[in-house]
């Protein structure tokens, strides 16, 4: 088992913050085809298509038989520990600040030997289960867990470095107005998360989750509205050094697209919250979190964007409101470059139509606020960069990752997908 | 001008400078907090007054601070012209830009209901209420402003607002007290401290929202979100309430101020 | 001498005048100073001027973003015959069988071979950041403790899979600290007892301290050239029997646990026409006593498996009855980059030759070197092995 956490204590003021430093960076572009992977906390490895080789490292080409088919395909997570070692001097500063490490040699029912980290949990010579994930420098590593479940296995120093779990962590939710709001008030309130903030506009007008909101133990309310750039300033002056995880569910949704609309008014809206809204935030919380990316146990460590799939490819009947999104989406990436180095991960969460007043209207599937919490909180314990949530979605990514020029072409059929 | 307006102009300067005269302000600081009336989501809704900072003697204008503001002619302390309203469409001079500016210097009276107010949250003031301030007070004088003051503007965020589920709840005049005041007193405008110059709840009156239906249909003009009404003399102030000259605009954020005789009280 | 095996033996070609530049832990200077110093050395040991070496081979890490092409116009060296080898730990060997090819087909009289490296207070750091795309993609980023880890892992599972104790490499490591107290060069210069050496510092688990190289800074260098024309610079000479070269061996095995000598064993001595047994010296590639046993292993000195018997049933000295790494080797000599894989060689020529700077292994005449090299990812994936004989074989 593995010695659980303990709440930090709070911080020194005489010490200076630790300044993040990085596991390496470097990668072939073939490698980045396994983060891609690990981002989404799928284990993949490169198939040669003509003989069926599986390969690693990432080549150009398969050992067995030189063909350069060579695809990113699902991988059996099975292994067995070969070889290991605990790592007690290294050359790298962020390992040199974080021995000893272990890491082993795992050969893989896969049917290649790969190195990885490994859980303090797992015992030599063991059987593992291997997880893809990215780094403190977003790049994909593997990482051999206990075959079975264990206690506190979150906690394992080497696993937290992977992951983003909220305990212990203090989080602001943009918008605790809404039922996603609530839900994930709730949600990471379980988990064990230090703080929830949870931002309230416009305090003046009543909303209808309020009385639940306040009796969630650890939810702090604040006054926070994205559409006003002070109220943004002024929470990141009050807060912004301690927000470890930044989740922002604020989302401005309206039926209707170009042609279907006369006006700019409900676009300007849109864009008010979905894009210089996020924008605004980046602008008042990034720098702190950027610069408290190794602060300690709660240290920064996730933004996390939810949005509506449709912000990947628009769906013309919320046309408009998807160009929205698609443009924080857009931003997003933005940031994940401004944030490299930080060992912030930008984490993107795709959900299908919510169920709420907006999508009212929209046949089911619909993701409930809860469905969408749970998913987010599991998301972050498993350090997943992208996050897809509901069958609606699901099949959405399938489609676009298929090929998403066809995809937009489906969109825009008078009958839809 | 004639001699005697000059004096007249001479004697108001004069009166500024010593104090004869006092300049109140009854007006809001925009500030992106000040709740503006909320509408079912489905319809267009009031912008919020927003600011974002374009210099302040940085990088971006090393000797000059300057912002640039955002709004809807309805937010804040704001001035509602005819074309605001359905019946007020096809009147002339219907907009800001066109309105007489005559209209925007005139006296005014101010009827006390803040008692009322505070008892009743949807305290509806009558033609009775009206008469009855006229029978302490002398008849409302043709061309005057109308200040129903009720002491909203003391209360604040979700207290001013004041929000159910049924919707707002905040006092307001009755429609026949409109139709008395622009048929019988032929008044230039009618002003409030709430949101708007109807009722919270004047949606379920007939016709809805008659101060805005009777007063625009008439060619009259609507304050509204005013404070400091309590520093007015139930008559013989001056209102001064210029909006912006905005090309077709149907209102406009404004500074409404007051020229008061003497002290505190009103009296000289 | 045709051997057996039907390769070409390597009749008239000689390798001479061995070359070591004294390391030092941390230099500021540049790896093209240190192989400058290396050739000039050879130069004057040989009684040579430099326009007459007409062939270079060059090994090194740290060039960049020169390589030998660089090397020739920046030492004012005009050539007929220029190779790079990167081989780290086999560049040795492969040098001297290149060059021997070179000098016995007549496009080279006299081959300078040549390693050098610089190391500056950073520069490990920056070559394994760099060293390899696979090392960037798969091995380096879990946890960064390059060769250092990489050999741990072999080595755990070479104990777990043989019964291999520390106490078998310790007596390795210690034999070749006895051997370099004699040897001038030695960055180690103090004894080391079973004791020191099982207590020191883990550096990555189950290696310690004791079974790590200290990078730094040096150069080695010899000549290849034609038996008559070493003659005539009245030069000592050693004659080569036989070499191998393997990459990439075995790439199936899960952890390497043996390298290319055991797929080339047989015919590498069938060419030598001789036997393990009848060698007096073996100079084995040691950046971890690990690899030296399975170089032990490989070689045929002894069965798979039991290399760690064989060490417990020999003294390693020079003087001892199986004389390994008769310097010190790098354990305890010092790693100076690709000079590292030169160092057993230079060596084994001084043995055979008699100009031995430390100990001499008595009667020597036949000696074997082996040089692996070359982690670019989780194993070595260059061997390479070569058997030298001096006059008196």
């Amino acid at each position: 088992m593995t010695e659980p956490l303990d709440r930090p204590r709070r911080k020194d003021p005489q010490k200076r913050t630790v300044s993040p430093t990085l596991p390496p960076a470097s990668r072939s572009r073939k490698a980045l085809g396994f983060l891609v992977g690990a981002a989404e906390g799928r284990f993949v490895l490169q198939r040669c298509e003509d003989c069926g080789a599986v390969c690693h490292p990432p080549r150009e080409a398969c050992p067995k038989c030189l063909s350069p088919d060579l695809n990113w395909r699902d991988m059996p997570e099975g292994g067995e520990l070969i070889a290991e070692t605990t790592i007690r001097t290294s050359t790298n500063t962020y390992f040199r600040e974080r021995m000893p490490w272990r890491t082993g040699t795992v050969r893989l029912d896969a049917g290649v030997t790969v190195l990885a980290h490994v859980h303090g949990d797992v015992a030599p010579q063991a059987r593992v289960r291997m997880i893809a994930r990215t780094d403190k420098s977003g790049k994909g590593v593997l990482m051999a867990l206990p075959e079975k479940e264990t206690e506190n296995m979150a906690d394992d120093r080497q696993l937290r470095e992977l992951t983003c779990d909220p305990k212990h962590r203090r989080v602001l939710i943009t918008d605790g107005r809404s039922a996603t709001g609530l839900a994930l008030a709730k949600a990471l309130s379980q988990a064990g998360a230090a703080i929830v903030f949870a931002g309230i506009a416009e305090d003046w007008r009543p909303w209808r989750g309020q009385q639940s909101l306040s009796e969630i133990a650890n939810v702090e309310t604040m006054a926070l509205d994205l559409t006003d750039t002070d109220s943004v300033r002024e929470l990141a002056g009050e807060i912004g050094g301690k927000v470890d995880i930044l989740i922002n569910n604020a989302e401005y949704v309206r039926p209707g697209g170009a042609m279907t609309r006369s006006d700019i008014v409900t676009a300007r809206e849109e864009m008010e919250t979905n894009y210089f809204g996020p924008l605004r935030l980046m602008q008042a919380f990034g720098p702190a979190m950027r610069s408290r990316g190794a602060d300690g146990v709660n240290s920064a460590c996730a933004w996390v964007q939810i949005s509506s799939v449709y912000a990947l490819c628009n769906w013309p009947e919320f046309g408009s409101t998807s160009a929205s999104q698609a443009a924080a989406v857009s931003l997003g990436q933005c940031l994940r470059g401004e944030m490299a180095g930080s060992g912030v991960k930008v984490v993107n969460v795709f959900t299908g139509p919510l169920e709420e007043d907006w999508r009212q209207p929209l046949p089911p599937p619909k993701v409930t606020a809860e469905a969408l919490a749970k998913d987010v909180v599991s998301g972050l314990r498993q350090g997943l960069e992208e996050v897809v949530v509901g069958d609606v979605a699901k099949d959405f990514m399938r489609r676009f990752r298929e090929d998403p020029r066809v995809l937009e072409r489906e969109l825009t059929q008078v009958e839809g997908i | 001008m004639t001699n005697d307006n000059r004096n007249l102009l001479t004697a108001l300067s004069v009166a500024l400078g010593n104090g004869g005269l006092r300049v109140v302000d009854l007006t809001h600081a925009l500030d992106p907090d000040f709740p503006v009336i909320v509408l079912p989501p489905e319809f267009g809704q009031c912008a919020r007054f927003r600011v974002e900072e374009v210099s302040r003697y940085d990088h971006r204008g090393p000797g000059w601070y300057w912002r640039n503001f955002s709004c809807s002619e309805h937010t804040g302390t704001h001035f509602d012209a005819p074309i605001h309203w359905i019946s007020g469409r096809d009147l002339p001079d219907a907009t800001v830009d066109a309105i007489p500016v005559d209209a925007f210097v005139r006296p005014v009276a101010v009827i006390d209901c803040s008692k009322e107010a505070a008892a009743d949250e949807d305290f509806l003031m009558t033609p009775d209420f009206v008469q009855q301030w006229e029978g302490e007070n002398g008849a409302i004088a043709p061309g005057s402003w109308v200040l129903m003051r009720t002491d909203w503007s003391k209360r604040k965020g979700a207290e001013y607002i004041n929000l159910r589920e049924d919707g707002a709840h905040s006092p307001g005049p009755a429609p026949d007290a409109v139709r008395y005041l622009v048929e019988e007193r032929d008044i230039v405008g009618f002003g409030t401290e709430t949101v708007g110059t109807d009722a919270g709840q004047a949606a379920h009156l007939s016709p809805p929202y008659p101060a805005h239906y009777i007063l625009h249909g008439a060619g009259r003009y609507g304050l509204q979100c005013l404070a400091n009404l309590d520093q007015l003399p139930p008559t013989g102030a001056m209102l001064i309430c210029p909006p912006l000259k905005i090309r077709h605009g149907s209102g406009s954020p404004l500074r409404v101020l007051a020229l008061v005789a003497g002290g505190k009280d009103g009296r000289a | 001498m045709a051997a057996a095996s039907g390769r070409k033996g390597y009749d008239g070609v000689v390798a001479a005048a061995p070359v070591t530049i004294p390391y030092e832990r941390y230099s500021p200077e540049a790896a093209h100073w240190w192989i400058a110093r290396a050739l000039a050395d050879l130069v004057r040991g040989a009684g040579i001027k430099p326009a007459d070496i007409d062939g270079l081979a060059v090994s090194s890490f740290t060039l960049h973003p020169d390589t030998a092409v660089g090397l020739t116009q920046h030492l004012g060296l005009t050539l007929r015959w220029l190779d790079h080898v990167p081989m780290g730990g086999a560049s040795g060997i492969v040098a001297l069988r290149r060059a021997a090819r070179a000098v016995q087909a007549g496009d080279a009289d006299i081959v300078a071979c040549v390693a050098g490296d610089a190391n500056h207070v950073d520069s490990f750091r920056r070559m394994l950041s760099s060293f390899s795309r696979f090392a960037q993609d798969g091995s380096y980023p879990y946890g960064s403790g390059g060769p250092n880890a990489t050999f741990a892992l072999m080595t755990d599972r070479y104990m777990k899979e043989y019964g291999v104790s520390r106490e078998d490499f310790g007596k390795i490591c210690i034999a070749q600290r006895d051997n370099a107290l004699a040897f001038p060069y030695a960055l180690m210069k103090k004894p080391l007892t079973l004791d020191e050496y099982m207590n020191a510092r883990p550096v990555s688990d189950p290696i310690h301290l004791f079974d790590c190289v200290m990078p730094c800074a040096g150069a080695e260098a010899f000549l290849v050239t034609r038996e008559e024309i070493a003659r005539d610079l009245g030069l000592r000479t050693v004659r080569i029997l036989s070499t191998m070269e393997r990459h990439n061996a075995y790439p199936d095995d899960p952890v390497q646990l043996r390298g290319g000598w055991a797929l080339d064993k047989d015919e590498f001595w069938t060419m030598a026409g001789t036997a393990p047994g009848r060698a007096d010296f073996l100079q084995t590639y040691d950046d971890y006593p690990v690899i030296s046993m399975m170089q032990m292993e490989d070689l045929g000195f002894c069965a798979k498996g039991e290399a760690a018997e064989f060490v417990r049933s020999h003294s390693l000295t020079a003087e001892g009855t199986f004389p390994h790494n008769t310097s010190g080797g790098q354990l305890s000599v010092g790693q100076a980059g690709a000079a590292g894989g030169f160092l057993g060689l230079v060596e084994a020529i001084r043995q055979l030759a008699g100009m031995s700077l430390g100990k001499q292994v008595a009667n020597a005449t036949i000696g074997v070197v082996s040089g692996f090299g070359m982690v670019n990812y989780d194993r070595g994936i260059c061997s390479a092995a070569a058997v030298l004989a001096g006059d008196g074989a």
